[in-house]
């Protein structure tokens, strides 16, 4: 974070659209060189994160861990896989996150259809409403959530034996559900209205229903909107740590991001298996985004700009 | 989270001819929007509003939460006295939160609107540089925890092991044990990933933004600072909005990340925040349902500043329409 004030003037004009080659400028040149130093800073904890869950614990502690690899291996991560039992964790992750992001999307939908299609008095209202939830801290609400969660009964088959909502991956789904919805109904309700009322209007002509105008002719056109939000909620969701903590009892139910914080305790008695299972943890979500990267970005942009 | 501005030009249309066609609406497709409309709704209120509101009685009564409801007392402000006046850990909580947020405002945030700028630029290789950066908003902040404590562990970690400042009793330096330094060391992890947001938060602004602006600035002689401050800065007016409430919204959050640093009962002397504390009520053994209510409260109130002023401010111009 330094070379902060080495960029100046950076050649204010853009470069004209002429024919040859453009020659190379000096503040090209320092910006290339700020930019690369930035981007190699910002991996360097990663870096560092990698090279120590490759090396076995008897080289770091004989050559310490600022020190030349004599060898490298996978085995702190077959370890950190195997010890801590860690594939139970991500099928809890699976369990929770595919449920909350499709109902999510679905409800999300439900409402902008809503909003966005007919000019009722509430609209506007519902949306001030969702948008203001999601932003609020999900602290301010935990403790009567936890409360109700303990009152709320549910069957077992539900709720993982607890008979409650609490303990239940059902309570921790639907507290995904209720508070992502808030984005991504504003998102999509955005996306909406810029889909012309003649489609749907040609439909209500041939008699179509209300939902055959949403189900058939909305939702298709709306493809794009929701590959962007399915990429950004299944990362929130999954790196949720939050709600996974509070909302369960025991650790056997928490989901990935959440149980990894117990696990270190319990199972990761050095460095290199720390590094190794929470580089774990994230490479579902970083293959997500390396290889959804452009629905990641327009998703959380979907939002930033107008629909 | 995510902030999303206003598309008020969107509107434009959907208004006069919406309200005609709602009287052609049948009485099946009334049934059915409401359900569309009502379940989610339902949902929403039940799980967010009613606990926030529930929240606020609650910080008024006195309840250990093993008893039944019945045995709910009304206490009147006591909480908020103890709070205020008693609690050891309530003003370092408040005093870290605001340091929070005063160091996001200050060096993060605007080195990642800094960022994006020099990335609108049409330069090379620009996706590899937005790539690299990007990459810590993607894995969740208890991973980032993980991460920055093969960073900082005072015997083994990197930033010692450079320093030479891992032996003890010769130089030693905790980071994240020192109740003077882990504040600022935790606050450095977290910039990692804010200035990355803000990055391609701004980014996304500046890109919808219209070049041609920049373009005359520049023919007409300014130099590049007066370009920013005096040309794109101001035209990017909904953005920057967003990008000053992700900025506080993100400092009220904060959790993963401290909680994880913090070791196994998520506190730890000099990381104490409202969201731990609040949080470390329910965790822990004793669980004071009223007074952790209180804390909720003061954390809701300080939210709702940046919230209210960013819902109506977006809500506005569609108000209006």
């Amino acid at each position: 974070m330094t070379a902060v004030a080495e960029v100046p003037a950076t050649a204010a004009s853009r470069p004209a659209p002429a024919p040859r080659r453009k020659p190379i400028r000096p503040a090209r040149v320092v910006l290339h060189v700020f930019l690369t130093a930035t981007a190699l800073v910002w991996l360097v904890p990663f870096v560092w994160a990698v090279y120590t869950s490759l090396r076995t614990f008897a080289d770091t502690s004989q050559h310490g861990y600022f020190s030349l690899a004599t060898a490298l291996t996978f085995e702190n991560y077959q370890n950190a896989w195997e010890q801590a039992g860690l594939p139970h964790y991500f099928l809890n992750s699976v369990i929770i996150t595919v449920p909350a992001v499709l109902v999510t999307l679905l409800f999300s939908a439900s409402v902008a259809f809503f909003v966005s299609r007919f000019n009722f008095k509430v609209n506007l209202l519902l949306l001030m409403l969702f948008t203001a939830g999601n932003l609020l801290p999900p602290q301010v609400i935990i403790t009567p959530l936890f409360r109700m969660y303990l009152l709320i009964p549910l069957p077992d088959w539900l709720s993982n034996g607890s008979g409650l909502m609490y303990n239940s991956f059902l309570g921790v789904i639907l507290i995904h559900v209720a508070f992502q919805s808030g984005f991504c109904t504003f998102v999509l309700s955005n996306y909406m209205k810029t889909i012309p009322h003649e489609l749907t209007e040609a439909a209500l002509v041939d008699g179509a229903s209300v939902f055959r105008q949403f189900w058939q002719i909305i939702l298709p056109l709306c493809r794009p909107a929701f590959a962007a939000l399915a990429t950004l909620l299944t990362i929130w969701i999954y790196n949720d740590f939050f709600w996974g903590l509070v909302l369960f009892q025991t650790g056997a139910n928490r989901p990935i991001t959440s149980a990894i914080a117990s696990l270190q305790g319990q199972y990761f008695s050095n460095q290199n298996l720390i590094a190794a299972g929470a580089l774990l943890t994230a490479i579902p979500t970083l293959a997500i985004y390396l290889a959804l990267q452009r629905q990641f970005v327009s998703g959380l942009t979907l939002g930033a700009n107008k629909g | 989270m995510t902030v999303i501005t206003d598309a008020a030009e969107n509107v434009a249309g959907a208004g006069v001819s919406g309200s005609r066609r709602v009287r052609r609406l049948t009485g099946r497709d009334k049934i059915v929007l409401g359900l569309m409309v009502g379940i989610p709704t339902l949902l929403h209120v039940a799980l967010v509003w009613v606990p926030t509101l529930v929240s606020v009685l609650l910080s008024f009564s006195s309840w250990d939460g093993i008893g039944g409801l019945a045995t709910i007392k009304f206490v009147g402000v006591q909480n908020y006295v103890t709070m205020f006046t008693v609690s050891p850990t309530f003003w370092p909580a408040v005093q870290h939160n605001v340091i929070w947020l005063v160091f996001f405002v200050l060096l993060p945030t605007p080195f990642g609107v800094f960022l994006a700028y020099q990335l609108d630029k049409s330069i090379r290789f620009t996706r590899f540089y937005q790539t690299a950066i990007f990459l810590p908003v993607v894995i969740s902040a208890a991973v980032t925890g993980f991460i920055w404590q093969t960073i900082y562990d005072p015997d083994n970690g990197l930033v010692n092991s450079i320093l030479g400042t891992n032996k003890p009793g010769v130089a030693y330096i905790e980071w994240l044990g020192d109740s003077h330094l882990n504040l600022w060391a935790v606050l450095i992890a977290a910039s990692w990933k804010q200035a990355a947001y803000i990055m391609i938060l701004y980014l996304a602004g500046l890109k919808g933004a219209d070049p041609s602006l920049r373009e005359a600035a520049a023919l007409d002689g300014a130099s590049e600072w007066q370009t920013f401050t005096r040309v794109t800065f101001p035209a990017l007016k909904p953005i920057n909005i967003i990008i000053l409430v992700v900025t506080i919204i993100e400092s009220l959050r904060a959790f993963d990340l401290v909680y994880v640093v913090a070791g196994s009962n998520g506190t730890k002397p000099g990381l104490e925040l409202l969201s731990i504390l609040i949080a470390n009520n329910i965790l822990g053994e004793s669980s004071l349902v009223g007074y952790g209510s209180a804390l909720a409260v003061i954390l809701l109130v300080i939210s709702l500043v940046p919230i209210l002023s960013y819902v109506f401010q977006t809500f506005r111009k569609e108000q209006q329409s």
